[in-house]
């Protein structure tokens, strides 16, 4: 533990100085570099929060898109509307998405396995047209969505905004986390694992699985929330189409590429998912290009196989599976 | 009044539609206890398939016949080779498997046929097809085909040795075995005739919606809520879902418009759809699991 403790440290500490390099190597270190690894810190904050859910509670979501949309669109209406500065929205979509989410707790608790996975496969698949909806156009802007400003770095501080918005969303992915592993570490924690593991028994011994199963949801949520809320400051925009059923598909590859139950892999699920999102389209290219097939290859192609590839020879996900190597080839070697 | 009949009547038409995928989706059900959620990529992949068949020069009919064959191939081997060796998996491995799957077909639809939309001809003849002004060529062409279709299969499960063999196989699986049932092999067979049934629903919808890799999205939760409300567990349920939902779909649009033209206040209409169907879905599990037909699941504690 406290090895792992060191190793954690070290790479924080390392996150925080590579960016100050950029004026050493602004090849290496570009501001398009330091966008995509916010995006992928984002995306490693939305798989943190389905696996909250799914990893360490054991309820299915396909439909954590809808809450990362609700955090997206309150951050953007509250500084859209309300001149509500950035930094300000992302509690303020935790708390929205931690009361949407648990509302939706409510009728998931009687449903479990299949029918939960159903029940929010179409809360996904409805999403966007929810977030048309006539009534919410003042709010939402309807169809063209809502352009918004990227944020400013503050206190005259000598960084670019790509790199205050690494620093902003780093800052917080590591309160989360660290939020987390705490939650996770403490007596409501097991009694979450406890009700995924046996919650017959978990339910006899005296723990209030009905509270628990609810407010797991709405925390998983926020979470989901906030990286919504980032999502909106980062690309400065939200627009309905992009909060589709692919949106949850793609938390739902990075929860299995990093191991469900994991908060490690949470943040190597991300890292992935963003990686081949945006490899795409060169691998495009190189097969159109180089080996003259007549194929656009989406990221979609990739997930999917991966996805059932996953479930075959690494259960654990990559995370869990590059471990178990690791343990097998040092027992081997002793 | 004849706008009222109109609706009801282009009500039965999607209700044909949610029919032919609920149906499947109960089909894989009751065998297996999977709800596969690929099932509407897999219909598309198959209205793709005869689109190209009649590109390559192919006549609707032919082409039709020659998909639905390809599509109960497609069943059988996904069944045989992906789902086969995942028996014993826990649930959470089978619905990422379906979302693979999921995936796949959309975007290998994109990657062969491109996301461009593309026209679906209709092979229903406009002059002499149709009842006038209430219901459109197409529209009754789909009520009839998916009503032939399901009086197919009525009569394949109910007076066939092989549909009885499935029928029992998905009943009492361990039974079945014992009387000589080769129960593997009529798994693969009910997921071969969902493909089919629901390569039918696709081929049929595409001149409505027009062809493209995400136009079954909106009918996959329609037959979500359709096999819901006639009970999942159900075949006849499902039908009769698809064609209740169908009609509940276009008169919730209806009474929106009614409303909208006397008072002026929009509240519903047909971009809602979707939310509607959502309701509908959550409404359901929550307080009617076994939907209108379904049987209750008593489960040992």
């Amino acid at each position: 533990m406290a090895g792992s403790r060191k190793w954690v440290l070290g790479l924080i500490a390392l996150a925080f100085i590579v960016p100050l390099l950029r004026p050493v190597f602004p090849d290496v270190v570009s501001d398009y570099r330091l966008f995509l690894v916010s995006t992928m810190i984002i995306a490693a904050i939305a798989v943190l929060g389905l696996n909250l859910l799914t990893g360490f509670n054991g309820q299915f979501s396909l439909g954590h898109g809808a809450f990362y949309a609700v955090g997206a669109y309150t951050a953007a209406i509250l500084m859209d509307k309300m001149n509500v500065p950035y930094w300000a929205t992302i509690p303020a979509a935790a708390i929205v998405c931690f009361i949407v989410g648990y509302l939706f707790g409510l009728p998931a608790l009687k449903l479990e396995g299949h029918y939960l996975a159903l029940a929010t496969f179409a809360l996904a698949l409805a999403v966007p047209q929810i977030l048309k909806y006539k009534w919410l156009e003042g709010l939402t802007g309807g169809v063209q969505g809502i352009v918004l400003m990227k944020p400013e770095v503050p206190f005259g501080l000598p960084l670019s905004e790509d790199q205050w918005l690494y620093y902003f969303c780093l800052v917080v992915m590591i309160v989360l986390f660290w939020g987390a592993a705490n939650m996770l570490n403490s007596r409501s924690g097991r009694a979450m694992m406890a009700i995924r593991d046996q919650y017959m028994a978990a339910d006899t011994m005296g723990i209030d699985t009905a509270l628990y199963k609810t407010v797991t949801f709405g925390i998983s949520a926020a979470y989901t929330g906030i990286a919504g809320a980032l999502s909106a400051c980062a690309i400065a925009f939200v627009a309905p189409d992009s909060f589709g059923i692919f949106l949850s598909i793609k938390f739902l590859i990075g929860l299995v590429v990093g191991g469900i139950g994991s908060l490690t892999g949470s943040v190597l699920g991300g890292i992935f998912y963003v990686l081949v999102d945006n490899s795409a389209q060169s691998l495009t290219q190189f097969i159109r290009n180089d080996l003259g097939l007549p194929f656009d290859l989406s990221a979609y192609t990739v997930f999917g196989v991966l996805l059932i590839a996953i479930i075959y020879l690494m259960p654990m996900g990559i995370a869990g599976g590059l471990f178990m190597a690791y343990r097998k080839l040092r027992g081997a070697r002793a | 009044m004849e706008q009222f009949l109109q609706q009801i009547a282009s009500g039965l038409a999607n209700g044909a539609i949610y029919a032919c995928v609920a149906l499947a989706l109960v089909m894989i059900y009751v065998s297996t206890d999977h709800i596969n959620f690929a099932q509407g990529e897999m219909a598309m992949f198959s209205a793709y398939i005869s689109w190209q068949l009649m590109t390559w020069g192919m006549s609707f009919w032919v082409a039709f016949v020659l998909t639905v064959l390809i599509s109960f191939a497609m069943g059988v081997l996904i069944e045989r080779l992906i789902l086969r060796p995942l028996h014993n998996a826990p649930v959470l491995s089978i619905i990422v498997v379906f979302i693979g799957l999921l995936a796949i077909f959309n975007s290998m639809a994109g990657a062969f046929w491109s996301y461009l939309i593309k026209e679906f001809p209709s092979p229903f003849p406009k002059s002499s097809f149709g009842i006038g002004g209430v219901i459109g060529p197409h529209q009754l062409g789909v009520v009839v085909v998916t009503l032939i279709v399901l009086g197919l299969l009525f009569v394949f499960f109910r007076y066939t040795p092989l549909g009885l063999a499935m029928r029992a196989a998905a009943q009492n699986p361990q039974m079945a075995r014992l009387v000589g049932v080769r129960v593997d092999w009529m798994l693969a067979l009910g997921w071969g005739l969902a493909a089919s049934v629901g390569a039918v629903a696709g081929i049929m919808v595409a001149h409505i919606v027009y062809l493209e890799p995400n136009m079954m999205g909106g009918i996959l939760l329609y037959a979500f809520a359709s096999a819901l409300v006639g009970g999942i567990s159900n075949p006849a349920g499902a039908v009769a879902g698809g064609f209740i939902v169908g009609i509940l779909e276009n008169m919730v649009a209806y009474a929106g418009n009614q409303i909208e033209k006397a008072t002026g206040v929009y509240i519903i209409g047909n971009g809602e759809k979707l939310t509607v169907a959502l309701i509908i879905v959550i409404f359901v599990l929550t307080v009617k699991p076994a939907g209108l037909f379904g049987r209750v699941v008593v489960k040992r504690v």
